[in-house]
């Protein structure tokens, strides 16, 4: 009988410790679980991607350099997002909002048996943003590849994450964000095309510009060593964006599939378009044309994804297409050397597809803004909304990664040196030199 | 006519590459190879210490009429040299051979004119 009543005070005491887990506790939603666990893998997918489309852009010499400059941050940024990168991103406004603070997100130390009202646990939540935090930063490595040190790009890896991805993500994603609540509905991105690409690319552009060209660039001519590879990244890249995209509406059911398809068709009707607009300008349709069509319509479609239709998201592949080739030929022009296009692509493509979803949204979307604004909510004021994000994006990623860049270089090299830009990478990824080389005989 | 054949770093490629188009000489050849010769290098496999057989090269080919052998050796050995006057162990190699003929596919010109 004692014994009884002592365990049950023990009972007692464990409830009254562990409280509140027992009282809000929602329902997991299976189906919604499972889809995002799904799209946290894919997303992770990505990054694979990503090293071997950049890895089979660059020489031979760079290639196991140029794939752990993505490898890296699958280590780094994980570390990062875990102890601090979540509570800085979803955590309550602190410091007038710059960005967000939660002790229970500390090493995430609180969220043990949290469940999301969406139906999914917040590990679930907070891995598959973890993986965006990833490449994100793996994304700007294209813009200085082949010339910078190994040491140098981890220390700015985690620098810029934690003071320009986390605030960006913040502002963005976070229910306290500012641009999150900005206008009737918000700056609408759906999946990123503000805090990722725009962010990457145009902090890659003000990294490049500070390091300055390649060895040899533009006069001797820098080959892409093998496009295989390059095109396998792609189409996983593809794969991998159905996470991105189709994850980011953190359900499993009608804007799954809504974004899912406008992912699909502007993938498509990019890389069309891409290898169309070659063959006028150039007289053949190439493969890394195809490669970056594809790249460009998913970027565009990333933060339209979940409020366009089918023929919005075609147009707007389209639109990514015809504006990211041009950029590319005007970076030929001006003379500027984003090594494997990070600004051309993911800056151009995030910045089309983020101001021309104005036009597309769906009328129901329309609607429920028209009545969150008390009367009428046009595609102007949308646009308008929209251009705001995407400058503040702009402005901030720049100035930021400037002063990231110009500190780091005080301390620490940020481009290689002379010596080891002509030996390659690879030299100092700690490999023997064949075993790096997929394809040996490319000088 | 003289085959020179030059084995270099292949870090130097580059710079030899650019004073031989500086010293006008285009028409070369240039392939990797890997060889044995005085130096030693120490790679890192898995924390494990190794020094590989065969160090890798560059090996650069370039057939010349009399009047230019001097001025493409002079070009390699300065380009292709490492720390300055001293040079390294592992600079490379030149070798001079005598050429016996030199033809053109395209035209079957025969000789000199034909390099």
């Amino acid at each position: 009988m004692k014994l009884k009543r002592i365990l049950l005070l023990f009972i007692f005491l464990f409830a009254a410790l562990t409280g509140t887990y027992a009282s809000d506790r929602t329902v997991i939603d299976t189906g919604a679980t499972a889809w995002m666990l799904t799209s946290t893998a894919l997303v992770l997918l990505m990054v694979p991607g990503l090293a071997m489309f950049y890895g089979g852009l660059v020489r031979s010499k760079n290639v196991l350099g140029t794939i752990m400059h993505s490898f890296v941050a699958m280590g780094i940024i994980s570390v990062l997002w875990v102890a601090v990168g979540y509570a800085m991103s979803f955590g309550r406004n602190i410091l007038g909002g710059i960005f967000g603070w939660d002790w229970k997100y500390f090493f995430l130390n609180g969220i043990d048996t949290n469940i999301l009202d969406a139906g999914i646990p917040e590990y679930v939540f907070s891995m598959f943003q973890g993986k965006f935090a990833i490449i994100t930063p793996a994304l700007i490595a294209g813009a200085f590849a082949e010339r910078v040190s190994f040491r140098a790009y981890c220390l700015f890896i985690a620098f810029w994450s934690l003071l320009v991805y986390n605030p960006l993500c913040h502002w963005v994603w976070a229910q306290d964000g500012f641009l999150f609540n900005l206008g009737a509905r918000g700056a609408v991105d759906f999946a990123g095309g503000t805090v990722v690409h725009i962010s990457a690319g145009v902090s890659g552009l003000v990294a490049a510009m500070f390091l300055g060209s390649r060895r040899g660039y533009p006069y001797q001519v820098i080959r892409p060593n093998n496009l295989v590879i390059t095109m396998l990244g792609a189409g996983l890249l593809w794969v991998g964006w159905f996470g991105f995209n189709a994850g980011s509406s953190v359900s499993s059911g009608l804007s799954t599939a809504q974004a899912l398809t406008a992912t699909q068709i502007a993938a498509a009707s990019g890389a069309l378009s891409w290898i169309i607009i070659e063959s006028f300008h150039q007289g053949k349709a190439t493969a890394l044309g195809f490669a970056s069509g594809i790249l460009a319509g998913l970027v565009a479609v990333t933060p339209a994804a979940g409020v366009v239709q089918p023929y919005g998201a075609l147009i707007l592949g389209v639109l990514a297409s015809v504006l990211c080739y041009t950029a590319i030929q005007a970076k030929n022009k001006l003379g500027y050397d984003d090594s494997l296009d990070a600004f051309g692509i993911h800056g151009v493509g995030g910045i089309t597809g983020a101001l021309f979803l104005s036009f597309f949204i769906r009328k129901s979307w329309m609607e429920q803004a028209s009545a969150a604004s008390d009367g009428s909510w046009t595609i102007w004021n949308q646009l308008g909304v929209q251009s705001l994000a995407v400058l503040t994006a702009i402005a901030f990623s720049a100035v930021m990664t400037l002063v990231i860049i110009y500190l780091l270089d005080k301390f620490i090299k940020f481009k290689s040196s002379e010596k080891d830009e002509m030996a390659g990478l690879d030299r100092h990824i700690m490999v023997k030199e064949d075993t790096a080389c997929l394809i040996p005989s490319n000088i | 006519m003289k085959l020179i054949t030059a084995i270099i770093r292949e870090v130097q490629l580059d710079k030899v590459r650019e004073a031989l188009i500086k010293a006008e000489i285009t028409r070369i050849t240039v392939s990797r190879v890997s060889g044995h010769g005085q130096q030693r290098i120490e790679e890192m496999y898995r924390g494990r210490r190794i020094v590989p057989d065969l160090i890798p090269k560059i090996k650069i080919e370039i057939a010349v009429n009399e009047a230019f052998v001097d001025i493409t050796v002079d070009t390699v050995l300065k380009s292709a040299k490492t720390n300055g006057v001293e040079g390294h162990v592992g600079d490379g190699k030149i070798f001079i051979t005598p050429l016996e003929e030199c033809i053109r596919i395209r035209t079957g010109e025969r000789g000199g004119s034909a390099i």
